[in-house]
């Protein structure tokens, strides 16, 4: 029976772009991660946070315990994560939702982050080198001061980056770039805001897996509060047929 | 099994009086990732009507001190699935009966559907949902006129092979008055209360955080305003109260006993902690010690009796 519930230790939590954490824990329950693109629904106790957080896994390691997360402060709950200190402890489900599914038989896979959805995409990197699968990054931040995990990926392949105001590679979006540099893949895995999905849908809604944001209740498929309407199904769930969907199924703005 | 625990309910004897409540427990399989779900008194199922639905546009969720809102919208796939598919998987997950909570937009509607899943063998009762703050038609308008909730309790008993328990709204002036409705109209037992009716808005855009404006407030934050209402319907009327909002602990489930429950329903809190129905129910046996409890239904309604 699987069990997702792990009282975390915290082991770093420190600052790398503006407003953009990363924050390092461990405990036992990372053995409950599945695969890359899974999410943790983590705890802040405070009156002001009654319901959890849930955010996307970066990284994982079996062998030490330990994940990692990377957030931006945006609001209650971001600003008191921020606040915790090493040692301290987290309650977190972890090893929500579907992640990334990797076919067989791609060469080269084309990453699509868009600001703080770029995290979950960097353990599939990992994954995807290990399986001798070509890593091509597209990330988009909206100015330089914003852009994190640049070196991080390179360790894998080619990054590009875009910036809405030039202040750092190419000026525009990312989907402006593919098409500027010509860059071809075999599948795509994206993460960002939902704008940028929907535009990814619209550019190529056959060869894509796109990992979304929503807002939950609860994490694990019990209140209905993320559900979303899709082409091969009356809904699904963000937080349990989800966060990753096929482009071929996603129904834009939907 | 403790039998200090169990109750004796219209249309079934319950373990212990912890269920999980409607809508925040899906069709109960879900936690079965979690722990044994065999632990629980009974299961309330998601709201079901009909025809499926999808319910109403993200977000649906947001939230406040110590409470969320919610504006689902009776997301479901209609009674038919939900007896030939829900059901099922929730069947060799759990050995005793459910409450099935029925919803819908007409009078025919509640019928139609509290007929077919009333005669599934893992239903136990109804709780008939007069009480949803967000759907636009149905729902909350028989819960706030009482004639036509003594209307529909009246039809829907006349259909339905096990116990009618009504959900009550606390978002009326006088909810005794709905009470005693339905119970003149015969229901076997009331359920409340259900979410109370609230807003968030967005700092920078001044517009309502959920997409249907208004929500469902639950949570820790309204379990005086249930303790309250509680305590008033079980002085207006002679059938059960199965109390709800807000609870999280097993001190809290005493309490709403005293105030007139004879069961109690876990709400918000399966949301954010899936193991709140697993930790009170295992820590209700040493708290009865502790108040020197010896049955648990002894204390149904104790503080209309002085405390004795």
């Amino acid at each position: 029976m699987a069990n997702k519930h792990g009282i975390m230790q915290i082991v770093s939590n420190v600052k790398i772009a503006k407003d953009v954490y990363k924050m390092i824990v461990k405990g036992d329950g990372v053995k409950y991660i599945q695969r890359s693109g899974q999410f943790v629904n983590l705890k802040i106790d405070n009156i002001e946070t009654y319901l959890r957080r849930p955010m996307s896994i970066c990284d994982y390691d079996y062998a030490t315990d330990s994940l990692t997360i990377i957030y931006k402060v945006v609001g209650r709950g971001t600003r008191l994560m921020q606040k915790m200190q090493p040692n301290e402890y987290v309650d977190m489900l972890i090893g929500l939702g579907n992640g990334f599914m990797i076919p067989n038989s791609i060469k080269t896979a084309l990453l699509v982050g868009g600001g703080v959805g770029v995290p979950p995409l960097y353990k599939l990197a990992k994954d995807l080198h290990q399986k001798d699968i070509n890593v091509v990054s597209v990330f988009g931040f909206r100015n330089k001061e914003d852009i994190f995990y640049e070196e991080e990926f390179k360790q894998f392949g080619q990054v590009y980056i875009a910036t809405d105001d030039g202040s750092y590679g190419f000026k525009g979006n990312v989907i402006e770039l593919i098409k500027e540099k010509k860059i071809r893949y075999d599948k795509y895995f994206a993460c960002g805001p939902e704008r940028m999905l929907d535009g990814l849908v619209l550019f190529d809604h056959q060869n894509g897996y796109l990992s979304f944001e929503e807002r939950m209740g609860c994490g694990f498929g019990a209140c209905m509060g993320c559900s979303c309407k899709v082409k091969t199904a009356p809904y699904k769930r963000i937080c349990v047929e989800g966060p990753v969907l096929e482009a071929s199924e996603v129904i834009v703005r939907g | 099994m403790d039998k200090r625990l169990e109750i004796t309910l219209p249309g079934m004897t319950i373990k212990n009086p912890i269920i999980p409540a409607s809508g925040t427990y899906g069709f109960g399989y879900e936690f079965a990732d979690f722990y044994d779900i065999n632990i629980l008194g009974s299961i309330m199922l998601k709201g079901t009507t009909l025809e499926p639905r999808f319910g109403n546009p993200l977000p649906r969720i947001a939230e406040g001190k110590y409470g969320m809102l919610n504006a689902i919208g009776l997301q479901n796939p209609g009674v038919d699935k939900v007896m030939s598919e829900e059901l099922e998987k929730l069947r060799p997950l759990y050995n005793d009966v459910v409450i099935a909570n029925v919803a819908g937009s007409s009078i025919e509607d509640y019928i139609e559907t509290a007929k077919r899943i009333s005669s599934h063998d893992k239903v136990g009762a109804l709780e008939l949902n007069i009480s949803c703050p967000n759907v636009k038609a149905g729902g909350i308008q028989f819960g706030t006129d009482p004639t036509m909730a003594k209307e529909l309790t009246r039809r829907v008993k006349e259909v339905s092979s096990k116990p009618v328990y009504v959900k009550l709204s606390p978002n009326v002036t006088d909810i005794t008055i709905m009470a005693k409705a339905v119970e003149e109209a015969g229901a076997d037992g009331i359920t409340m209360i259900n979410t109370l009716i609230g807003m968030r808005f967005d700092l920078k855009t001044a517009k309502p955080i959920i997409y249907n404006k208004t929500g469902g407030y639950s949570g820790p934050a309204i379990f005086p305003v249930a303790l309250r209402m509680i305590y008033q319907v079980y002085q207006a009327v002679n059938i059960p109260i199965i109390g709800m909002g807000g609870v999280s602990s097993a001190e809290d489930v005493i309490e709403m006993m005293y105030a007139g429950a004879s069961a109690v329903a876990v709400g918000s809190s399966n949301l954010v902690d899936p193991y709140a129905c697993v930790k009170i129910i295992k820590r209700l046996p040493d708290l009865m010690d502790e108040l020197a409890i010896n049955k648990l239904e002894n204390i149904i309604g104790r503080s209309h009796n002085n405390g004795e």
